[in-house]
């Protein structure tokens, strides 16, 4: 290992252990030479996308784990709009794209294919975003974890439409405003659903792996791609990819918040398999929505002149009872 | 070997000879029975090395195809009339990416209102998709256009739709021919993707195209389509030599030498008419049939060769777009336009949501198209009065209801007035 690569992958000022302070068996993916670069540079990201950070640190540990192995489908939207402007593309892997709400089917499709054509090792991801994911390929998906596939379905959740421009999914929290919420009630901002959380109806189709994953803990992250990829079946991973866009956010802040949505208790981390939840990510002290919130313009309806929205107590209550729900706060009980 | 055996249950077997590698299953009436006769097939391993999977909805069903084919196995998967409709975004999308599948449609009307029976509108209402489209008029045929369908699939890198009347060919038990396995072996050779998800070699499929080549990309498919007509007839005379009987092909004359009225049409109605023809012509009239097979790509040539010498050509539509009229007759207009001398053209449409297209009825509208020809489209066997006591009503109020439940309430009350005697009513 070179020292560029060293500097290059020390995360300063940050909760993340850098991979200069661990040993070298335990530094991530990413940090090594040997990263297949899947989703390689000179893609047209915004700056600053967490969806990008994602999914390279995704793509790149499942090709370690299937030994360069692996085809990857992708559901329309950003992921598959900024990789692969025609003749270009930024996939150095077998990808491909269909359509917005097949993703999941088309990548059942590809297992079989694997199967039949006598090339068992050769492993599937499919991806997409919140849109492609929790409102139009919901059926689909659903159908391929029902059906036990062999696929490993990764989520790339930034809470909206933004590929369209940033309009409403089920996954919106309440609150938020995007595109299309100002029609809906009185005031700005999506006014119902509690932000269509699909880990949790994962897990109860009891299949064998489902996780969520955020770009604030990269290692993590690896980790738990590693993990699906060891195992076989319907497997999900949601990711919280910030979206700095879609957000209202600096670009600078995308780690910062996807760190926020796990210590403020609106994005809990945890494990599941066949069902039952197995590992759950604590959190050292719960911090207020409100430091959340205030750092993306899309909530800002709710601090208007200094003065703080009875709505902001309806986020911090589902920040709770995720707290409450996953047991985020408890004492560490044994080894994890 | 010879076999008196379902429509349905023949093609799930002469599927299975073509060795699909991904099957894809989703029950819809009429096509049903295929993907449970090839779910058996598979079980008992008459079909071996088969992926066999039981899907969500149609559109996971090619969903799963388009995913099966673009990563190298040979999909198939069949459906029919609103399922073909609700995965019509995956239809295209398999043409466009120019994936091999081949799908059975079990043709079947189009709702609302909802309606289980035969007719061509779910075929028409993808006929711009991209796939090629083959009509079956017996179930022989039904059973080896797919023989021809994997192959020409596979060699034109184009997916291909076999349309089989539903109920009429899918449910019928007849005697049919089933080919052994090594006459299918030898017709069709094992699947050579022209693209190929493959880790050793990747490539990105269905990238983000713009203006500057989208022209480019979507002429190349017409280009294909347009040159694939001598090949659609060359798969068709190799199938004739190896099985030793017609089945494919762009269009069959029949009784077509010197002929003054030609009848033009698809699929299995193509029987009746061919009777109807035979009695015809026993009493001296000149008149002969186009059976068209291909309508997708259209053979304008070959329609324009069939009916250059036509006076007039009656065409059967077992479909109707309401706001234009018969789409195979709107095709054969265009084909009949270049003509030297253009032949007058018969629109009929017949055998709408599966209602019986009789001989009788035939005779009396070929007839009525020799001496007393109409303008626009013709509906056979429409029930006038009818129609005049709906329309009659509807002027009378604006809230008059839902047209399909009034039409069958007007029926009954028919029914009812010709049963019982008038005086005897209350």
């Amino acid at each position: 290992m070179n020292e560029m690569q060293k500097l290059k992958f020390y995360q300063k000022g940050t909760l993340t252990v850098g991979n200069r302070l661990v040993d070298e068996a335990s530094r991530n993916v990413q940090a090594s030479l040997d990263r297949s670069n899947s989703l390689t540079c000179g893609h047209r990201a915004c700056q600053g996308c967490g969806e990008a950070l994602g999914a390279r640190y995704a793509i790149d540990a499942a090709m370690r784990a299937s030994n360069r192995n692996l085809i990857a489908v992708n559901a329309t939207g950003c992921l598959e709009v900024f990789t692969t402007p025609y003749p270009e593309t930024s996939w150095q892997m077998p990808w491909m794209h269909s359509l917005f709400g097949n993703a999941a089917a088309v990548a059942t499709g590809v297992a079989a294919a694997m199967r039949v054509t006598g090339k068992p090792a050769t492993r599937v991801v499919a991806q997409g975003g919140d849109g492609g994911t929790t409102d139009i390929g919901f059926g689909c998906l659903s159908g391929m974890f029902e059906r036990n596939d062999d696929v490993l379905y990764i989520c790339y959740d930034n809470e909206g439409y933004m590929n369209t421009g940033v309009q409403r999914s089920s996954a919106t929290p309440p609150t938020a405003r995007t595109a299309t919420t100002p029609p809906l009630g009185k005031e700005t901002g999506n006014v119902f659903g509690t932000g269509k959380f699909v880990p949790k109806i994962a897990v109860a189709h009891e299949i064998p792996y489902v996780a969520t994953a955020s770009v604030a803990d990269l290692h993590d992250l690896e980790a738990k791609i590693t993990k699906a990829m060891s195992m076989h079946g319907a497997r999900y991973i949601q990711i919280n990819v910030p979206c700095p866009l879609g957000w209202g956010a600096a670009s600078h802040d995308t780690i910062r918040l996807a760190r926020l949505a796990i210590e403020t208790g609106l994005f809990p981390i945890f494990e599941a398999e066949h069902g039952r939840i197995t590992h759950v990510r604590k959190i050292r002290s719960q911090v207020p929505v409100v430091e959340y919130l205030k750092l993306q313009r899309r909530f800002a309806h709710l601090f208007k002149g200094g003065v703080e929205d009875p709505r902001v107590a309806r986020m911090q209550a589902i920040a709770d009872r995720h707290i409450a729900e996953y047991g985020l706060l408890e004492p560490v009980a044994g080894a994890a | 070997m010879l076999e008196q055996i379902e429509g349905s249950k023949a093609m799930a077997k002469v599927i299975g000879l073509c060795r699909p590698q991904v099957v894809c299953a989703y029950p819809i009436t009429p096509q049903t029975h295929i993907v449970e006769g090839l779910g058996e097939l598979v079980r008992t391993g008459d079909v071996q090395n088969c992926e066999f999977i039981n899907v969500e909805s149609e559109f996971a069903a090619l969903s799963v195809a388009i995913g099966a084919s673009a990563a190298g196995a040979r999909a198939y998967t069949a459906t029919a009339s609103q399922g073909l409709l609700f995965m019509a975004e995956a239809v295209y999308n398999a043409a466009g990416l120019g994936l091999p599948i081949v799908m059975t449609l079990g043709n079947r009307a189009i709702g609302a209102p909802i309606n289980i029976w035969n007719d061509h509108s779910d075929a028409m209402a993808l006929r711009e998709s991209g796939w090629l489209q083959l009509f079956a008029e017996t179930n022989q045929e039904a059973a080896d256009l797919h023989i021809i369908a994997f192959r020409l699939a596979e060699q034109l890198s184009v997916p291909v739709m076999v349309c089989v009347d539903g109920f009429i060919l899918t449910h019928a038990m007849e005697r049919i021919d089933i080919p052994d396995q090594a006459m299918v072996d030898k017709y069709l050779p094992p699947y050579e993707p022209v693209q190929v998800l493959d880790p050793e070699d990747p490539i990105s499929i269905g990238a983000m195209v713009g203006p500057d080549a989208f022209t480019e990309v979507r002429y190349l498919q017409y280009y294909k389509q347009q040159t694939s007509f001598r090949l659609i007839e060359e798969l068709s005379r190799e199938f004739k030599r190896e099985f030793g009987r017609e089945s494919g092909g762009l269009l069959r004359n029949y009784e077509m030498a010197d002929v003054e009225t030609v009848v033009v049409a698809m699929g299995s109605v193509n029987g009746t008419i061919k009777d109807v023809i035979d009695e015809m012509r026993s009493e001296g009239l000149s008149i002969g049939l186009v059976s068209l097979v291909t309508f997708r790509p259209f053979p304008t040539r070959a329609l324009q060769q069939a009916l250059t010498q036509a006076k007039d050509v009656i065409v059967i539509d077992k479909s109707l777009d309401t706001g234009m009229g018969g789409p195979l007759a709107s095709n054969i207009a265009l084909a009949l336009r270049d003509l030297a001398h253009a032949p007058k053209m018969h629109s009929v449409i017949v055998g709408l949501g599966g209602r019986p297209v009789t001989k009788a009825a035939l005779h009396r509208v070929f007839r009525q198209a020799m001496i007393q020809p109409w303008e626009g489209s013709h509906f056979l066997d429409l029930n006038d009065r009818v129609i005049a006591r709906e329309i009659h009503r509807r002027g009378k109020a604006r809230r008059s209801g839902p047209a399909a439940e009034n039409i069958l309430k007007i029926l009954e009350s028919e029914r009812e007035a010709a049963i019982i005697p008038t005086e005897t009513r209350p």
